[in-house]
């Protein structure tokens, strides 16, 4: 299980593309949201712990496709397949290393640019924390849309469409704790529910979208 | 005698295609009963005037939202589990059923929102979580049409059917934790203090089961086609074999 995840930690960041290409675009969505919207410190402060959070689920979704497409295209899938190692282990492995390679530098990224938005500063222990929390499930949800279109020509689009849905209730709780957090509330609530999204993702997702590549391989 | 055995196409078919006449014709009268009772028969509301009426389009086609996409989630069961294919087409065959029943949802919701609330749309979180509902029928409608092999897409559609239903629950919970509502609480329930009068309420209940009888009908109508056309694919198939 250590060397699949190595293995595609060491794939995602040489191949190229994959790896910084998540961070760049979080950095854009940050650059071009106070373009659109002007650059008052009073209005970037209210709408930045939404952004921030769009813009990480949004980057997490761009390189979604890279979890399995690859080794579904060279057959290393139906090795996994046949190793010993169940595929609902090699399918949390993969997520995990998606994680590491894309949420990691999100959560690390994400105060530098909540300085561009102007986040105020009681917010930025709670937008690293709940993105530290989230993240994980934004990987987990997204290997299993993965899993679904694997097998299409075409299926990043559709990809989005399953999965975006499915990210719905982790970024209302994301945002949600970084608001208040931003604001100076308790955040206590939002961010059980959102640990125990996470947590209930993690445990249960591998299940089905090993399932979905099962299905996928036949 | 065992429910299983409408499982068997062919006895889908025979029992499917004499209960569709009964069924289609119940279903156009209780509609036509219900709405022109509801529209024409009953008094206005002293708050709301006559846009009150549009209740009787509304409440049951956001019932038969979530009720399609519930059929949709037991049948994708009955399919993992049996591998009856009669199953896997009919929730193929109710998806856009149910779409249909939640546009229609929140259209006329709009509709009798703008002059009420004063907006067309606002982020109350029923709305929101039909808005979500209506994205996982889509989701789910486009899987179907993607993926070209039937018994894959009735394996992929189905996981995504056991998935998306916990999220959209989630979903539903969420909403209500992001936002305050406009829309009203529930006025239906048999256990509630407060309920809609009698008035309204007994035209509202026909309405409601003539909904249910249409979706039936338009079910069994597509289920039907979905097998028709299975079996014209397998002849074809016979016949570039021969």
């Amino acid at each position: 299980m250590i060397a699949l995840m190595i293995r595609d930690m060491r794939l995602a960041v040489r191949a190229g593309g994959g790896f910084g290409l998540g961070l760049a675009f979080f950095l854009l969505v940050a650059v071009i949201v106070p373009l659109g919207v002007g650059p008052e410190p009073a209005t970037l402060a209210k709408i930045a712990p939404g952004i921030l959070w769009v813009g990480a689920l949004l980057s997490c979704l761009l390189s979604l496709d890279r979890i399995f497409a690859l080794d579904f295209e060279d057959g290393s899938m139906d090795l996994l397949a046949t190793s010993p190692l169940p595929m609902e282990g090699a399918v949390a492995v993969k997520a995990m290393a998606h994680w590491l390679v894309t949420g990691l530098p999100l959560v690390s990224a994400a105060p530098v640019l909540g300085v561009l938005l102007n986040l105020p500063l009681p917010g930025y222990l709670w937008l690293v924390v709940s993105l530290a929390l989230g993240t994980p499930a934004l990987s987990v949800i997204g290997a299993f849309g993965a899993a679904l279109t694997v097998g299409l020509k075409r299926g990043g689009l559709l990809m989005s469409l399953l999965v975006l849905p499915l990210y719905m209730p982790t970024l209302i709780f994301g945002a949600e704790v970084v608001k208040r957090g931003a604001a100076g509330l308790a955040v206590a609530t939002p961010l059980a529910f959102l640990a125990a999204i996470t947590a209930g993702s993690l445990a249960l997702l591998p299940f089905a979208a090993a399932a979905a590549i099962r299905v996928n391989l036949r | 005698m065992s429910i299983w055995e409408y499982a068997n196409p062919k006895k889908f078919m025979q029992t499917s295609g004499f209960l569709l006449p009964w069924v289609t014709g119940l279903s156009v009268l209780t509609l036509v009963v219900g709405l022109v009772w509801g529209f024409f028969l009953t008094p206005d509301a002293d708050k709301f005037g006559s846009t009150v009426k549009i209740i009787y389009l509304h409440v049951p086609a956001a019932m038969m939202a979530i009720s399609a996409w519930t059929m949709m989630l037991v049948t994708s069961l009955i399919w993992l589990v049996r591998r009856h294919h009669v199953s896997a087409l009919a929730a193929k065959a109710a998806a856009p059923i149910g779409l249909m029943f939640t546009v229609i949802g929140l259209v006329t919701g709009a509709i009798w929102g703008q002059p009420m609330w004063g907006t067309w749309w606002a982020w109350d979180p029923r709305l929101t979580s039909f808005l979500i509902l209506a994205l996982f029928y889509l989701g789910y409608i486009a899987l179907w049409e993607a993926v070209e092999n039937p018994d894959t897409a009735a394996d992929l559609t189905s996981v995504l059917a056991i998935v998306g239903s916990v999220f959209a629950f989630l979903s539903r919970y969420a909403v209500l934790f992001w936002n305050q509502g406009l829309h009203q609480g529930a006025s239906l329930s048999l256990d509630a203090k407060e309920n809609v009068s009698d008035v309204y309420w007994l035209p509202l209940l026909v309405c409601i089961a003539g909904f249910v009888l249409l979706f039936v009908t338009l079910v069994l109508i597509r289920t039907r086609t979905e097998i028709r056309s299975r079996r014209v694919q397998a002849l074809i198939a016979r016949e570039r074999l021969a």
